[in-house]
């Protein structure tokens, strides 16, 4: 797996960190992936190549496939029973499905659909990871946990209740809790799988802006059922269609105003009215 | 005008069946849910009114003495030693039905799956199933031979045999009702601590166990509850020696066990038979209370999760 990683104490985001020790233009690439839930075939064959700058957008009907998609990027679908990827994925060249599960998700980080914190302290949330991943020292844990809190845009708004319960915060507020908590590990890449699908219009314009500012740092893929979602945040977007097909892939802008595909066109169009 | 609700939910039938299930049903149904509530507010009233008439002749603090010679004169119906006794089987029971029902439990709910996870599951249910009589069999047949050859002690029937035996008789109470607290920490929580790279057994011990504590710990209060509760085996296996004893390797005699030894043996009516009583109360006041606290920890990890 990918070794080492990049040490935000040096003034360095990820993004500087990738280009200057790998060569590669996709962060996360597959080629001819499909994903069964035992029987059942979830996504066709599908290639594409996340860029390393900016939001990539996952986008499609429902049921088509795109929060599978996500979990294979950090093999999270192997916690369903049955599941099976068959193809190639690389992250950052490397093999991603014959990698170590758990030191492949320490760069790759992830945001859930509905904020999942746990039932601990606003500050034990942000250190989860990095304790787990054996850092001690108080004093460090304490610059960890205000770094990420300020990068998910909440510090100012928990610093003077960072021991509170998290569960005593708002929905929006948990969700970019979480975001924190995974941005504490140092991922090189955030996926977020539908963030906002439960939560309020004003909450939604937060992470949004949120994830504006990530993506200055790091790659983020985000999937999202909201189409002015994607047109609003993305840089790159893809479209999966029934059956987990990958239809079209290319910069938002282009794929929004002249897609290729006509069932794309259908999909964009049936949705914006 | 409109449509008459009432006649939407008519099922028809005839005359008395159909009034019994328009009419009756809640009232016959709170009746019948009302027997158990009823059948427990009597027994705690019997035990308590035989009880009490124990402390006309005898003082608080001689029912808690040191002495229990209920037939000899001059009578004591001090409670300590039993009291002592079924702490020490308890204490014993306990430090081998925790750890091996708790493991038992971290296995089951977050290890086995498939058909390993099912016949673990009817293993448990299985060992919770076997009649007490038999464990004592088993225990006094099997097991005491062994242990006194292991530990040469000198008494067939000990502190320690009740104990190991009452442990895996309790052990599955704890760890079925510690699955269940277990099972039911969110999906999510596990799922957000994978996904920052903590390996299964990291989001065991640092998430899920700590989320279900309050549940575990309830289980293992009702494990304590069982264990002191439990008559027969105890009865066949700890030797029933009245006497004040500090050590796993001597026989000694629990609350449960007294009652079930002397009751046949008592004249009706007797100081006697109010001291036996009077060891039922305190058996049922413990008991009621491990179970209410028991409740009330699995009710707030049910209320801290429940969303």
């Amino acid at each position: 797996m990918v070794t080492g990683t990049h040490d935000t104490k040096r003034e360095t985001t990820a993004r500087e960190w990738i280009r200057r020790n790998f060569d590669t233009q996709g962060v996360i690439q597959t080629e001819g992936l499909s994903f069964y839930y035992g029987k059942e075939r979830v996504l066709q064959d599908v290639s594409l190549s996340i860029p390393l700058d900016g939001v990539t957008a996952i986008m499609g009907p429902s049921g088509c496939g795109k929060s599978t998609l996500l979990r294979t990027f950090n093999r999270m679908y192997e916690l369903y029973r049955g599941a099976r990827a068959e193809g190639k994925i690389t992250f950052l060249g490397q093999d991603l499905l014959k990698a170590d599960p758990v030191s492949l998700r320490k760069h790759i980080g992830m945001v859930f659909q509905r904020p999942n914190p746990f039932p601990k302290s606003i500050f034990e949330n942000v250190i989860y990871g990095p304790k787990v991943h054996g850092i001690r020292k108080k004093s460090e844990l304490q610059d960890i946990a205000e770094e990420s809190l300020q990068r998910a845009a909440l510090w100012d708004e928990v610093k003077d209740r960072l021991k509170e319960s998290a569960f005593s915060l708002s929905g929006g507020q948990q969700q970019r809790l979480c975001i924190a908590r995974a941005l504490a590990v140092h991922p090189e890449v955030l996926l977020m799988d539908e963030p906002c699908s439960a939560l309020d219009p004003k909450a939604t314009d937060k992470i949004e802006q949120t994830t504006r500012e990530l993506a200055e740092e790091l790659t983020v893929v985000i999937v999202t059922h909201n189409l002015q979602q994607a047109a609003r945040v993305s840089d790159h977007v893809a479209v999966l269609l029934a059956g987990g097909e990958l239809a079209e892939f290319g910069p938002t802008r282009t794929v929004f105003d002249s897609p290729s595909d006509d069932r794309v066109c259908d999909y964009l169009c049936g949705r914006f009215g | 005008m409109g449509i008459d609700l009432r006649s939407l939910s008519q099922r028809g039938g005839a005359g008395f069946l159909r009034v019994l299930r328009e009419r009756w049903d809640r009232p016959v149904f709170a009746a019948l849910a009302s027997v158990s509530l009823i059948a427990l507010g009597l027994i705690l009233f019997f035990i308590f009114s035989e009880a009490l008439p124990l402390f006309r002749t005898i003082s608080l603090s001689n029912f808690f003495g040191g002495t229990w010679l209920p037939t000899v004169e001059p009578n004591r119906f001090g409670i300590l030693p039993l009291l002592t006794g079924s702490g020490l089987v308890m204490v014993g029971a306990l430090v081998v039905a925790i750890p091996f029902g708790l493991a038992a439990a971290l296995f089951i709910a977050e290890i086995a799956t498939g058909i390993i996870k099912d016949i673990a599951k009817s293993v448990l249910e299985l060992l919770a199933g076997i009649p007490s009589v038999v464990y004592g069999f088993f225990g006094l047949m099997v097991l005491a031979p062994i242990l006194q050859q292991i530990a040469h002690i000198p008494y067939r029937r000990t502190a320690l045999l009740a104990s190991l035996i009452l442990g895996v008789m309790a052990l599955p109470t704890i760890a079925s009702l510690a699955e269940d607290a277990l099972t039911a920490v969110p999906r999510s929580y596990r799922e957000a601590s994978l996904a920052m790279g903590a390996s299964r057994w990291q989001t065991m011990w640092r998430v899920t166990f700590p989320a279900a504590f309050s549940g575990i710990i309830g289980a293992v209060i009702l494990g304590m509850g069982r264990a002191i509760g439990e008559t027969m085996a105890v009865l066949m296996l700890s030797g029933n020696a009245a006497q004040m004893v500090g050590s796993f390797l001597k026989p000694v005699r629990t609350l449960t066990a007294t009652i079930a030894l002397e009751m046949a043996e008592t004249p009706f009516g007797s100081e006697h038979y109010h001291a036996l009583f009077g060891i039922g109360a305190v058996l049922l006041i413990i008991t009621l209370a491990m179970n209410w606290i028991a409740e009330a920890l699995r009710g707030r990890l049910a209320r801290k999760h429940g969303s």
